[in-house]
């Protein structure tokens, strides 16, 4: 549904096959895991059993005598890096933590957590070698939840952290970070409300869940240089941080991006990376190290949980006057959960004139969280989402309207400071108001015997960024274009950027053949994740083009022997204004470059100052409860999310039903179930419960578009904002069901028989 | 400390219409021989413990997670992977239909589900929605949410029936 | 003279206040403004390694938008100043 005139685009807003399509579903696609090297070895990592522990010594005597092994490395091997900061895109990264995630020095800090990593002639060897290794542990108290960590008697996990708290330096501690945001003055403001609501909210820990495992080969060249091959979100990035931990300068590592079986933000941070290349280095072969899937669950990055306490207050006629939040996550072992997007982010869908929102950072002896999809947007706005539906009780108003009376729009302010451009929360609100799902009354009395219906709604919003990308292209002389980028395709990003070239261009998306390549072989560009892919690289590409275009009215002018002020070009023709029943077609131009000055290649560079006020996104759920069970389905499920500009519809409404997904996994059943010891309960996909094609109905998508005044199309980036608004929805559906507020993800089906029975009593 | 070597056993099978002779120890899965031994990384590994089907191969004609199948026990099996799925020209409908409805984000779950939804399809050719969940229910996605792997189906379902 | 919306941490340096309005032709001339008026804001918002640049995990917006050019960044007579702190995504 477009709601401004929109241009009529020639390649935009089409379908074509994505570029890569092809080899995917050969089975021909090279991922991480798939690749083949001369001489390779195979590597394989020991993780500590224990969640806190003084490593005294490790021997690993007996692993090197096995035959077959070629190498094996501990902390010994990689000091700990200098502390400084490594720029991630996603997170600024201290280098001295990183290198003491990576590989454990003198503790382990996490369960799950590499001692030791071996290289061998194949996985059996290298695994029977890691079981060889005698590691002598000393284990020590371990705190593993936020109010554990947060207590006065708690052990400290890191001696040196000096934590920051509102701008103070306080020792001794394992909050790491303590932010603060305040508007006007949020406390005479609530005390003057006519009406309040409030809460407190708590997560578990989450899962990106992507399917293929995280995995790095590496080859160490006698020069000093190494090559790596991983599936990563960002090659440029990772290039920065195995850089950093292992001092090597950038130019000595080429970082070769292979295909990516889903990410979510759980792989921007490395890993495997520079154990990999240590392995080389010692083996003097390449290795490869694929990790398993428990300990994908046990020692990757997963999505942080924690506690949001929030208060909202509002006047009789339902406009907010003030918003007060504490947001504590657990962030794990290191310091770094996204506690700064969660204060963006937790009241940006309203018009608060006033507001106070605490953050807090906090270390636990779990492995280090990471970016998961809008990351800190879906755990806040779960509290602001809830509450805002107690506040349409409370007043008596349909849910949309409430939102809609109070909805941010343009020339607004952020809580934070920042002021909106132009975006499409109200006209992502409207959607949905005016969705035939929405406009469809429940049939409650169509529920079975035992089994109750409700309804929720809920908005979410997750802001983006621009940065740096860089487009390569290089003119055929067939009137083809090849597209050289740096961006690893998740979601069919080739395609999608090779429609904006292709735009500009006026030519067919399959005439431009678009390339992930190397860090050697393209410009720096930063993350696939953001929301900025399609968005920032596709300007790139746009900038890219248009000097290809200006280049090709220089050439058309030499042939007609004009000035290039006399070519004219629209619609993939150049004509001549001095004569205008003279035109060639792009193809015919390409067809005369040699005679006309030689190839043409150009390049893009862009390093965008914002995302252009990000994505809003709002979703309908009904939902039929099972009162004995306390199973869920979901029966009908509709998700509205502006895109400013559509590109590849297809890839807009899979980003949008993707998301919508993810969150009613997260709304519903995922969640780190966590032993006394700090070991993960469930690290298998059968236990980690995400949904199956039979637990989700159609996710029927609209797509909204509020052009963006930052791109020359006006796209918006869109991959996030679909993973805020289904838990609040599925909450506030299971309230209007039950009568029962959820403030505790997931909702189980213990949880709400638990609740039913109370209810009962 | 030493360990006597293992012993390989001989496998001897048909994979994609083509016979195929490999030696294996008995350890290992048919995932990493297939993988490894007959070069064919088509069949992805997620888990490895049989619970998202990623490494989906079709095995005396039926479906198995192939990761929870020993490579021993393919000897003298026909095995169908991704690999083997188009015809000698153009494309088998599956695959077609999944590039034209943007059945795949990421694409490492794609193999699995052509695998599955290609059985699917031969066995049981009106399958209706619930019954194309019901069977791939067993294929995790983590990036499209199912709507267009259903659609997909569901599309070349229709042409099959032409065809 | 542009406005400056300061963190909540460095709001104790200028005496409490929320924002700060202080000429400066670049970023770097403005934060020299406020050092001499707030002694410590220099402190806060430098990066103490590069002195061209805004503290590292830290971004500053003129105008709601990225500043790029570190404190080179031009700043019009109406400007407003942000410092946040830096994200990005999943």
């Amino acid at each position: 549904m477009t709601t401004v005139e929109k241009p009529h685009y020639k390649v935009l807003g089409t379908r074509p096959i994505r570029h890569d399509g092809l080899d995917k579903v050969l089975g021909r696609a090279v991922y991480g895991a798939d690749i083949k090297l001369a001489g390779l070895s195979i590597g394989a990592v020991l993780r500590s059993p224990h969640a806190h522990a003084r490593i005294q010594s490790i021997d690993a005597s007996a692993a090197l005598a096995l035959p077959g092994v070629y190498a094996v490395v501990t902390g010994a091997d990689m000091p700990i890096a200098d502390d400084e900061l490594i720029d991630m895109t996603e997170e600024i990264v201290n280098a001295r933590f990183a290198s003491m995630r990576i590989i454990a020095h003198e503790k382990a800090l996490f369960k799950g957590q590499p001692v030791a990593a071996v290289a061998a002639v194949d996985l059996n060897t290298a695994q029977e070698a890691c079981r060889r290794i005698k590691v002598d542990y000393e284990p020590l108290p371990a705190v593993f939840t936020v109010e554990e960590a947060m207590a006065a008697d708690a052990p400290i996990i890191h001696e040196h952290l000096v934590g920051t708290h509102v701008g103070e330096k306080v020792p001794h501690t394992n909050v790491a970070e303590h932010t603060q945001h305040v508007l006007g003055d949020p406390d005479a403001a609530m005390a003057k409300a006519e009406v309040t609501v409030e809460g407190e909210f708590r997560l578990a820990r989450v899962h990106q869940g992507y399917i293929e495992p995280q995995n790095a080969t590496a080859m160490w060249y006698r020069d000093g240089k190494a090559t790596v091959w991983t599936s990563t979100q960002g090659s440029f990035p990772a290039r920065n941080a195995i850089s950093s931990v292992l001092r090597m300068p950038v130019s000595a590592i080429k970082v070769v991006p292979l295909e990516i079986g889903g990410g979510f933000g759980g792989k921007i941070n490395i890993y495997l990376e520079p154990l990999a290349v240590l392995l080389s280095k010692k083996a003097g072969r390449p290795v490869k190290v694929v990790m398993d899937r428990r300990s994908v669950f046990e020692a990757t990055g997963p999505g942080p949980g924690g506690v949001v306490r929030m208060k909202l207050g509002a006047d009789k006629a339902g406009n907010l006057v003030a918003g007060t939040v504490d947001i504590r996550f657990a962030a794990g072992a290191f310091p770094g959960s996204s506690i700064s997007a969660a204060s963006t982010c937790v009241f940006a869908s309203y018009r608060f004139p006033t507001a106070r929102i605490d953050a807090y950072d906090v270390v636990t002896n779990l492995t280090k969280t990471a970016a998961y999809r809008a990351p800190g947007s879906p755990q806040a706005t779960f509290a602001t989402e809830s509450l805002m539906d107690e506040l349409a009780h409370k007043l008596g108003v349909d849910p949309v309207a409430l939102r809609l009376q109070n909805a941010s729009k343009e020339g607004d302010r952020r809580p934070d400071g920042i002021v909106f451009p132009r975006i499409g929360n109200v006209e992502v609100l409207e959607a949905v108001r005016d969705s035939d799902h929405y406009r469809t009354p429940l049939d409650r009395a169509g529920a079975a015997p035992g089994h109750k219906r409700g309804r929720g709604v809920a908005t979410g919003y997750w802001q983006g960024v621009g940065n740096k990308s860089t487009v390569t292209l290089a003119v055929n002389n067939d009137g083809t274009v090849a597209l050289i980028e740096g961006n690893t395709d998740i979601g069919g990003t080739r395609a999608s950027i090779a429609m904006q070239a292709a735009e500009v261009l006026g030519i067919p998306a399959l005439d431009v053949h678009p390339t992930v390549v190397d860090t050697d072989s393209v410009g720096y560009t930063d993350l696939t994740a953001g929301s900025r892919t399609t968005y920032a690289t596709g300007a790139a590409a746009v900038k890219a083009a248009e000097q290809v275009v200006a280049e090709l009215k220089r050439r058309a002018a030499i042939m007609w022997e004009v000035e290039a002020t006399d070519v004219d070009f629209a619609g993939g023709v150049f004509t001549n204004k001095k004569a205008k029943d003279t035109k060639l077609t792009f193809k015919q131009v390409c067809a005369r470059l040699d005679r006309t000055g030689g190839h043409v290649a150009t390049t893009g560079v862009v390093n965008l100052r914002g995302s252009g006020g990000g994505s809003f996104a709002t979703h309908v759920v009904d939902v039929d409860v099972d009162t004995e069970t306390g199973k869920v389905e979901v029966i009908r499920y509709t998700a509205a999310q502006d895109a400013g500009t559509a590109v590849h519809p297809s890839y807009v409404e899979g980003q949008m039903a993707g998301g919508a997904v993810q969150g009613i996994g997260w709304a519903l059943n995922e969640e780190y179930y966590l032993g006394p010891d700090g070991s993960v309960q469930n690290a298998s996909f059968l236990d980690y419960r995400m949904p199956t094609m039979l637990d989700t109905p159609n996710i029927e998508t609209l797509i909204v578009e509020v052009p963006n005044t930052m791109h020359p199309f006006g796209v918006r980036g869109i991959g996030e904002s679909g993973i805020v608004p289904p838990q609040p929805a599925i909450a506030n559906a299971m309230r209007a069901a039950l009568g029962i507020r959820f403030p505790e993800l997931p909702i189980k089906p213990g949880r709400i028989l638990e609740a039913l029975d109370a209810q009962g009593a | 400390m030493s360990q006597a070597p293992v012993e390989k056993v001989r496998i001897r099978c048909t994979i994609n219409g083509q016979p195929a002779d490999f030696l294996s120890a008995p350890y290992v899965s048919l995932l990493e021989a297939l993988r490894e031994s007959a070069e064919l990384t088509g069949t992805k590994e997620g888990c490895n413990d049989g619970n998202c089907g990623a490494c989906t191969v079709n095995l005396n004609g039926r479906i198995v997670d192939s990761c929870l199948v020993l490579a021993a026990e393919a000897d003298g099996a026909t095995i169908e992977t991704v690999e083997g799925i188009a015809p000698p020209e153009g494309l088998h409908p599956l695959q077609q239909a999944f590039l034209e409805e943007a059945a795949l984000q990421c694409g490492i779950c794609t193999p699995g589900f052509l695998v599955a939804a290609k059985a699917l399809l031969e066995r049981e050719p009106d399958a209706d929605e619930h019954r194309i969940r019901h069977w791939l229910a067993g294929n995790l996605c983590r990036c499209t949410g199912y709507v267009q792997i259903v659609d997909a189906v569901q599309k070349a379902q229709g042409v099959l029936r032409q065809g | 003279m542009a406005r400056v919306f300061l963190p909540v941490p460095l709001r104790a340096l200028a005496g409490g206040a929320s924002t700060a309005e202080a000429p400066g032709a670049t970023l770097g001339a403005l934060i020299a403004t406020l050092e001499e008026r707030y002694p410590g804001m220099a402190e806060a918002l430098v990066d103490p390694a590069d002195p061209g640049r805004v503290r590292l995990g830290m971004v500053a917006f003129v105008d709601s938008e990225q500043a790029d050019l570190g404190l080179l960044t031009p700043i019009g007579p109406d400007a407003e100043v942000h410092f946040l702190p830096h994200i990005a995504g999943g």
